[in-house]
């Protein structure tokens, strides 16, 4: 289970993930060997799984982005499994998530221009198994993304 | 625009996976010299590439056990101000992500919740007291997946 100090930790952190530990430690009042101690506990724990770098892809050339909201032919029985392993294999396909609600699967797709994303909906996205309706919602821009949770 | 070589991908895509290791573990695996490392990753920070470093948690197990994608659709739009409507939204604790969307909605949010009923009391108490905020769908996520991207 986990303190108010492992709270603590994890707030500070989270706002910050390049700061080093002892400077985090210095922060939480704690003493850099027990900070580390309990990160590594919650580590161990699997509340803590790591720090990830972000990449911008904008940076790297890629101009579009569209989060397409696929709807499946649900009569098909193993439509959620085979639709998600081929969405695997398009390379541009950033996100992959299943839904309760209207929508079943959302696809984040990015491309370098509408040019090349149109290529990529005709040949990769469309040509995808059961498919049963498709909307596509194009990204202008990011406001908040640092996805921090509320500890 | 920066031209990635292969070692750059590689060192991107292990990044993207675990920012957490260090120069020296990192350089070791491609070949390269701790400072040698180092220097490609800030070339890398410096072009935006790596825009950011982000912790990853378990959401679950800090009680947060749904996440909620809402669509937005702002009323009476012209007569709002849409930098009042973002900075009110990103000032939400409990909204992770707000991303201006072309389409059948304005806005889309990803919003972290303790429980359904608690989602409910996010949604009633903040979303809908927002000025502009009109049609509005919601859709539980139940799982995701993130994929290495085109590197390589």
């Amino acid at each position: 289970m986990l303190d108010d100090v492992d709270r603590r930790l994890l707030r500070l952190w989270q706002a910050d993930p390049t700061m080093p530990v002892a400077e985090l430690a210095e922060r939480a009042q704690l003493s850099p060997s027990r900070c580390a101690r309990r990160l590594e506990r919650m580590q161990a724990d699997n509340v803590l799984l790591g720090i990830e770098a972000v990449i911008d892809w904008t940076a790297l050339g890629y101009a579009v982005e569209v989060s397409l909201r696929v709807t499946l032919d649900k009569t098909q029985s193993r439509a959620f499994e085979e639709f998600i392993q081929a969405a695997r294999e398009v390379p541009e396909v950033l996100e992959i998530q299943t839904f309760l609600g209207r929508v079943d699967v959302r696809l984040s797709v990015i491309a370098r221009d509408m040019a090349q994303y149109q290529q990529i909906y005709r040949d990769r996205i469309l040509t995808l198994p059961h498919i049963a309706d498709i909307e596509a919602l194009m990204h202008i821009s990011r406001i908040k993304s640092d996805e921090m949770l509320p500890i | 625009m920066i031209e990635l070589d292969e070692i750059d991908r590689k060192l991107l895509q292990a990044l993207a996976r675990d920012a957490g290791q260090g120069t020296a573990v990192l350089g070791r695996r491609f070949g390269l010299s701790q400072p040698a490392t180092w220097r490609r990753i800030r070339r890398l920070e410096q072009a935006g590439v790596i825009q950011a470093r982000r912790l990853r948690l378990n959401a679950e197990a800090l009680g947060f056990g749904v996440t909620v994608f809402l669509g937005v659709k702002l009323a009476r739009k012209g007569q709002i101000s849409l930098e009042d409507f973002e900075r009110a939204v990103s000032a939400i604790p409990e909204v992770q992500t707000v991303e201006h969307v072309l389409g059948l909605y304005d806005y889309r949010l990803r919003v972290v919740a303790r429980d359904l009923a608690d989602f409910e009391r996010v949604l009633r108490r903040r979303i809908m007291a927002l000025p502009g905020a009109g049609d509005l769908e919601a859709n539980v996520l139940l799982s995701e997946e993130r994929r290495p991207g085109p590197i390589g």
